[in-house]
Parts: C-alpha cells; sequence; structure tokens
C-alpha cells in the first residue's frame, strides 16, 4: 500500500472508530475534553506506525488499546504529580479511592456492551443541557460525528475559529461543571434524551435545508444526523421516542431528490415528483415506525410528526393523501407539543379534509398570536383558504402581505404570484 | 454515499449449501457492528439461481429463461448495502468483511458504488440559488402542511 493510501486508509478507520475511542478514554480519564486530546495523540501514533508497521488487522482494537495506555499513563503521571505536592503519603489511599475505579474499568476489557455504553455517555456528555444549543451541535458533531472542525465550520457557514473556540468553551465548561460522564438517571432521562434528540433533528434540518449551490458538507449533514439516530437507536432500543426520529429522518431524507427541480428551485410536497422518492429509505422509516408502535410510543411528539411523514410517503399520488389522518395526527400534536407552527399546519390539513372555512377558523384563532406577527406562513395560508372561499381581495392582501414578509426572494416571487392570479380569477 | 458490497455466488452457493454455524457466527457479528456504526441499509442472501429466471431481451422479442445459469462466478450470491461518508470508510469496511465462504475457501467480494444524489453536488447551474437559499435558512420551516 503506498504512503498515501495508508493515509486515507488511517483517515477511514479514523471515521468508524474515533467515537469510541474517545468514549473509551473518557471513562477512564473522566474528561471529555482530555479524552478527546489523547485519542488525537493515539491518531498521531497510528500516523506515525501503520505506514511503517502497516494497518493492523484489527484497527479499531489498536486504536482502543493504545487510547487506554495513554489514558492510564495519564492518571499515573497525574497521581504521581499530585503525590509529590503533598506533606507525605498520607492521601495517597484518599488519592487511590478517587483513582481505583477508574483503574479496575480498565482492567476489565472492554466488551462490546461497554463500548455501547461509553459511547452513550458520550453522545449524553455531548448534547448536555449546560451548554448552548450551538455548542451542543458543535460538540457531538466532533465527538460522535467525527467531523473535523473545518468540516463543521463548512457544514454551517461559519467561519472555522468560531466553532473552534465554540468547541473548547463547551470541553472547558463541561470540565469546570464536573459533569459526570454518565448515562442519566431515570428521572433526568425524559430531558436529557430529548436534548440529544433535539441535536441530532437540528443537525438534520441544517443539511435539509442545504440547496445545490451550497458546499457539498451542508447535505451531508443530513446523513450524518441519521446516521447517529440509528446508532442511538441501537443503543437504546427501548426508547420510543430515539426510533421516532430515526423514522422521521428516514422519510424526510427519502424525499431528497425531489425536493429541488431541475433549476435546484426547492419544491413543495404536494407538487414533488414522487417516482424521486427513495423506497429504500422509505421502508426503513416505516419499520422503525411500526417498532415504535410496538414499544407504545406512538404518541411521543417526535413519533407524530414521523407518522405525518409517513402518510404523505404512503400516498402515492398527492391526490390519494389520508387528510383526515393527517388531521387526526395534528390534533394530537397539539396536545404534546403545542406550538403556533402546529395549529398553521393544522389549519392547512383541517382545509383540505373538511373545507376551507373550517381550516380558516382555526387560523382565524390564532391571527393575533405575537410570535407569528412576522412569519409569512400564516397570511400565504391564510391567503389560500381565502382564495378556495372565493374572498379574492382579501386573499390577495394576504398573499402581498406574505410576500412582504419573506426574506427569501423565490418565495416572494411565488408569492406575487399568487396574489397576481387570484386577482386575475373570473 | 451509498455502496454495495456483493458476494459472488460459487459451486456451494448454487446448491444451496448452507453456510457452517462458524461462518454464519462471523457474518452476523459483523453486520452488527455496521449496525452499530450506523451505516448498515441493507443487507440480504440469494436463494441459487435454480429458483430465479431472467428475461431476454434479443431482436425486440422478450423470452423467458429459466435458471440454473452457467456462469457461477458471475452470479450474486447476497448484497450488503451500506451507507458511509467516503470511498475510504467504504474500502475499510470491505476490509472487514469475514472472507464470505469461509477462511480458506476461494470466494470474491465485489464492491460497487450507487449512484448518488446529483444534487448533492455543486453545479455551476444552480449555484445562483446559493444566495437566495442563504436568506432562507432564517426563516426555515419544514415542507409539510
Amino acid at each position: 500500500m503506498s504512503r498515501e493510501a495508508t493515509h486515507r486508509a488511517i483517515e477511514a478507520v479514523w471515521r468508524i472508530e474515533s467515537a469510541k475511542v474517545i468514549a473509551h478514554a473518557a471513562r477512564l480519564v473522566r474528561d471529555v475534553g482530555l479524552a478527546e486530546e489523547l485519542a488525537q495523540d493515539t491518531l498521531l501514533t497510528a500516523l506515525e506506525r501503520w505506514p511503517v508497521d502497516g494497518l493492523p488487522d484489527n484497527p479499531g482494537a489498536w486504536l482502543m488499546t493504545a487510547v487506554k495506555h495513554r489514558a492510564l499513563d495519564r492518571l499515573r503521571q497525574d497521581a504521581l504529580h499530585a503525590r509529590k505536592h503533598e506533606e507525605l503519603g498520607a492521601e495517597l489511599d484518599a488519592l487511590q479511592s478517587h483513582v481505583v475505579p477508574d483503574f479496575v474499568d480498565a482492567l476489565a476489557e472492554a466488551s462490546e456492551d461497554d463500548i455501547g455504553d461509553d459511547l452513550l455517555r458520550l453522545i449524553f456528555t455531548a448534547c448536555h443541557p449546560l451548554l448552548s444549543t450551538d455548542a451542543r451541535v458543535a460538540l457531538t458533531l466532533r465527538l460522535i460525528g467525527g467531523l473535523t472542525t473545518d468540516e463543521i465550520a463548512r457544514a454551517f457557514l461559519t467561519p472555522e475559529k468560531t466553532i473552534a473556540q465554540r468547541i473548547v468553551r463547551a470541553k472547558r465548561t463541561l470540565g469546570e461543571a464536573r459533569v459526570p460522564f454518565e448515562v442519566p438517571r431515570a428521572s433526568e432521562l425524559p430531558a436529557r434524551l430529548a436534548s440529544v434528540l433535539e441535536v441530532l433533528y437540528l443537525v438534520f434540518n441544517e443539511g435539509y435545508s442545504a440547496t445545490a449551490g451550497d458546499d457539498w458538507m451542508r447535505p451531508t449533514l443530513c446523513a450524518e444526523a441519521l446516521r447517529m439516530g440509528r446508532v442511538l437507536a441501537g443503543l437504546m432500543p427501548d426508547e420510543s421516542e430515539v426510533l421516532g426520529l430515526v423514522a422521521l429522518m428516514e422519510i424526510q431524507a427519502s424525499r431528497t431528490q425531489a425536493r429541488t427541480d431541475a433549476e435546484g428551485r426547492p419544491v413543495l410536497l404536494m407538487e414533488q415528483d414522487r417516482s424521486r422518492w427513495d423506497p429504500l429509505l422509505i421502508r426503513r422509516g416505516l419499520a422503525a415506525l411500526a417498532g415504535v408502535e410496538r414499544l407504545g410510543g406512538a404518541r411521543g411528539p417526535y413519533a407524530l410528526q414521523a407518522a405525518l411523514a409517513a402518510c404523505h410517503a404512503r400516498a402515492r399520488r398527492a391526490d390519494e393523501t389520508d387528510w383526515a389522518q393527517i388531521v387526526a395526527l395534528y390534533d394530537a400534536l397539539a396536545v404534546v407539543a403545542p406550538s403556533p407552527v402546529v395549529e398553521i399546519n393544522r389549519a392547512v390539513a383541517v382545509g383540505m379534509a373538511f373545507g376551507p372555512a373550517a381550516g380558516l377558523t382555526i387560523v382565524d384563532a390564532i391571527a393575533a398570536e405575537p410570535t407569528l406577527a412576522s412569519y409569512h406562513w400564516l397570511p400565504s395560508v391564510r391567503g389560500d383558504l381565502l382564495a378556495k372561499l372565493g374572498r379574492v381581495d382579501e386573499a390577495r392582501a394576504e398573499f402581498e402581505r406574505a410576500a412582504s414578509l419573506t426574506r427569501n426572494a423565490r418565495e416572494r416571487e411565488l408569492l406575487m404570484a399568487r396574489a397576481a392570479a387570484v386577482g386575475a380569477l373570473p | 454515499m451509498r455502496f454495495m458490497m456483493i458476494v459472488k455466488a460459487t459451486h456451494d452457493t448454487e446448491a444451496g449449501v448452507m453456510p457452517e454455524a462458524g461462518l454464519m457466527a462471523a457474518m452476523a457479528t459483523y453486520h452488527e457492528e455496521l449496525a452499530r456504526a450506523g451505516v448498515l441499509l441493507d443487507a440480504s442472501g440469494l436463494q441459487p439461481s435454480a429458483k430465479g429466471w431472467r428475461i431476454q431481451y434479443r431482436g425486440g422479442r422478450r423470452q423467458v429463461l429459466d435458471g440454473p445459469f452457467a456462469e457461477t462466478k458471475e452470479l450474486i450470491a447476497g448484497y450488503t448495502l451500506i451507507q458511509v461518508r467516503s470511498r475510504d470508510e467504504a474500502m475499510e469496511w470491505a476490509r472487514r468483511f469475514p472472507a464470505p465462504m469461509g477462511e480458506q475457501a476461494d470466494a470474491l467480494l465485489e464492491v460497487r458504488q450507487l449512484y448518488e444524489l446529483s444534487d448533492f453536488e455543486p453545479d455551476p447551474a444552480v449555484g445562483r440559488w446559493r444566495a437566495l437559499e442563504a436568506v432562507r435558512r432564517e426563516g426555515r420551516r419544514r415542507d409539510e402542511p
């Protein structure tokens, strides 16, 4: 193997193994910042040794052993260093009582279960609510996704320096707060898991909003969020909301090819060419959703959104959409995760299922909502319902208002076209 | 990007000989590892070509040809579909694939990349949407009603 080929192979191995290597080190040193440093040192050793010695038969095990030795060395040094600064060896017992459990952990050969457990701890630590959302996202992509700072920066259209600082600060925050490296207890689990799922879905949506002209790193965020979701679903097979989020992402990802036209312009769901939806991802999404139902979690917020996506996925043509079912799902979503945006979407569904007058009633009920004052989607939906009711002047005014609120030129163009069209109706 | 790892058929697979327990276990372990890494999309073994058929298109006519087919090493015995971030990553996963017919037996694994979503690559013709979409990101909403 040429030197360059070896380097590329090492990089690929690192992509596959890095999260596990960091997680293993973090279990020993109980500090994700330090663990990442030790993992990086281990990578450097591999980059020195493997081109000379050849790739090990089991590169994952090689890296795990190497990082374990580094971590243990580090703990020994720290213990020694601490001892020198103590007056006598009297504190040694106390010190060992602190250090020993970690050594015991290390001595047992890490089983697959342990590795999974460590990885889960790493995910929960990276997504700790103590950190800002931006920090959680960056740290998760770095530690779990194995993305470089440069890749994260490109994906988020943010300067690399900003991302680097964000990651450094996040690691410092976790260290200073002495956040334990553990899976949260049952009482904390729902809130902590919600924080993890939020990060994954945010990463997914960031990638989903990417368009053809963007850096190729942006759309890969979708694939990475999906991958991390699948990993998490494997680690927490009984958590229905994890499966719900995976189902939602699989089904949304199935539409990627249909979401833009030949010129790269966005195509709305109801106008998409459904033959371009990816049947494999739909099948995977529906299977995950079936898993949610088996676990009795069909009423979870992600599960409901996945079920909504599934309704569209099951309709072979837009006019075969089961709007009554979609209304029922939005009704349920409005109970477990109420928001004005859910209400608007519910109004659209009700309009489709039971006629525009029924939809308009819902929209009018939230029209005064202050958080929606500058949200163009509300007048756009209202305009659509009014147009269907033949109230053309009001409809035109709403489309024009929506056009004035959107900052997207393409959307403004579409809304102005609708305003003109509704006026031109006989 | 997606890659299909294709196990080529052998006389044994064509004869419907089931793999021995050790090999089955190795395959299961490997596929579990793929699943744990979040890269496994699909995998399956195929029944012998004796149970399949071909449709031959020739001169504007089509004809059904029943299996088995003679050219064993051109046939497929199974596949594993993965989604990874790079060609090198696919190469590394392929390197870890257990010897498909057992450690000492001759076999062939072929890896092929699937066609990718064309919109994942920068295209100068559509680059002009980039500026518009940068604005759109702020007022993002899901595209379903």
